[in-house]
């Protein structure tokens, strides 16, 4: 039996069918939970899709981190649960408190939607498992507010602990040390600007995030 | 009591700016010259029932750190003025 991918949509989001697509792709199940639902109707996993989730306004992710189904996220998250956010849903889970740092405004003030090459920089987190440490993917971006920021200690915590998860090869956005995804403590909530959803097939010109997505499958499978 | 709320979000001191920065370097193409420092943050306004002025203050306070504000990117400053003011 294949595992259930719960993916998050709040009103705004819009890459939720790309992440079930994705998901069935690779051989799993993506399966929509609803943002007001309280519980996460027993998935193995969370994907948090990108989008304008309650419009991105005040700042993306300030309202989202309030909706019901956070709680449950958060809970989950706490439990273990393998939780990815992706683009709109890295800047909820930051928001939610549940990854360090905040994203920013591009450097340049440019919406950039581009591929974009990524290294990873650790396997030994829910979303890169099936990839080796200097890995290089072709991932593609699409964000106006991706610039990863946190404060000195917080980036000297991430780099001590082998939690910056992905950097990007060509920095295109002023991300602090190039950071493209970060994960918890526990290493279970993962957070990317980059889609790996969109790079699931090479009909999409790249199919680099089958590893990203795959690593996720296996932990539920 | 109703007061009337003005909440200054600015980027915290270290946090790039890059609305400010392109504001500054577009100035000089413009005529005008000797214009630093330039930062975009965003003004929020409201009014909010309290018992008294205290009262206000530390829950517009709260809303900030909760809500109104990242910690992470951003301070604010807290105005409250007593009845339903044009701030």
């Amino acid at each position: 039996m294949s595992g259930v991918v719960g993916i998050v949509v709040f009103p705004g989001s819009n890459c939720e069918m790309d992440c079930v697509e994705s998901v069935s792709h690779l051989g799993g199940e993506g399966r929509l939970l609803w943002h007001g639902d309280e519980d996460l109707g027993g998935v193995d996993a969370v994907i948090v899709p990108g989008g304008f989730a309650h419009g991105d306004y005040l700042r993306p992710g300030a309202i989202a981190r309030f909706s019901p189904v956070m709680t449950a996220v958060t809970r989950f998250a706490a439990a273990g649960g393998p939780v990815v956010g992706i683009c709109n849903g890295f800047q909820i889970l930051t928001e939610a408190g549940l990854l360090p740092g905040a994203l920013q405004k591009n450097r340049g003030l440019k919406f950039l939607c581009q591929p974009s090459m990524i290294r990873v920089e650790t396997s030994d987190s829910s979303l890169t498992s099936r990839a080796s440490t200097g890995d290089e993917l072709s991932i593609p971006i699409n964000h106006f507010e991706g610039n990863y920021t946190c404060d000195d200690e917080t980036l000297a915590r991430l780099n001590d602990e082998d939690r910056v998860v992905l950097r990007y090869v060509d920095n295109p956005n002023g991300s602090v040390d190039d950071i493209a995804g970060v994960c918890n403590e526990g290493r279970n909530v993962v957070g990317l600007m980059p889609h790996p959803e969109r790079a699931c097939n090479d009909l999409l010109g790249s199919s680099d995030g089958s590893v990203l997505l795959g690593s996720l499958l296996d932990l539920v499978a | 009591m109703k007061f009337t709320v003005l909440v200054d979000v600015r980027l915290r001191s270290g946090i790039a700016d890059p609305a400010g920065a392109t504001i500054e370097r577009a100035l000089p193409a413009l005529g005008y010259e000797g214009v630093s420092g330039v930062s975009v943050g965003k003004t929020i306004r409201f009014t909010i029932e309290a018992a008294d002025e205290q009262q206000a203050i530390s829950h517009s306070e709260d809303l900030c750190d909760s809500f109104l504000t990242n910690p992470v990117i951003e301070d604010a400053e807290v105005t409250v003025v007593p009845g339903v003011d044009d701030l």
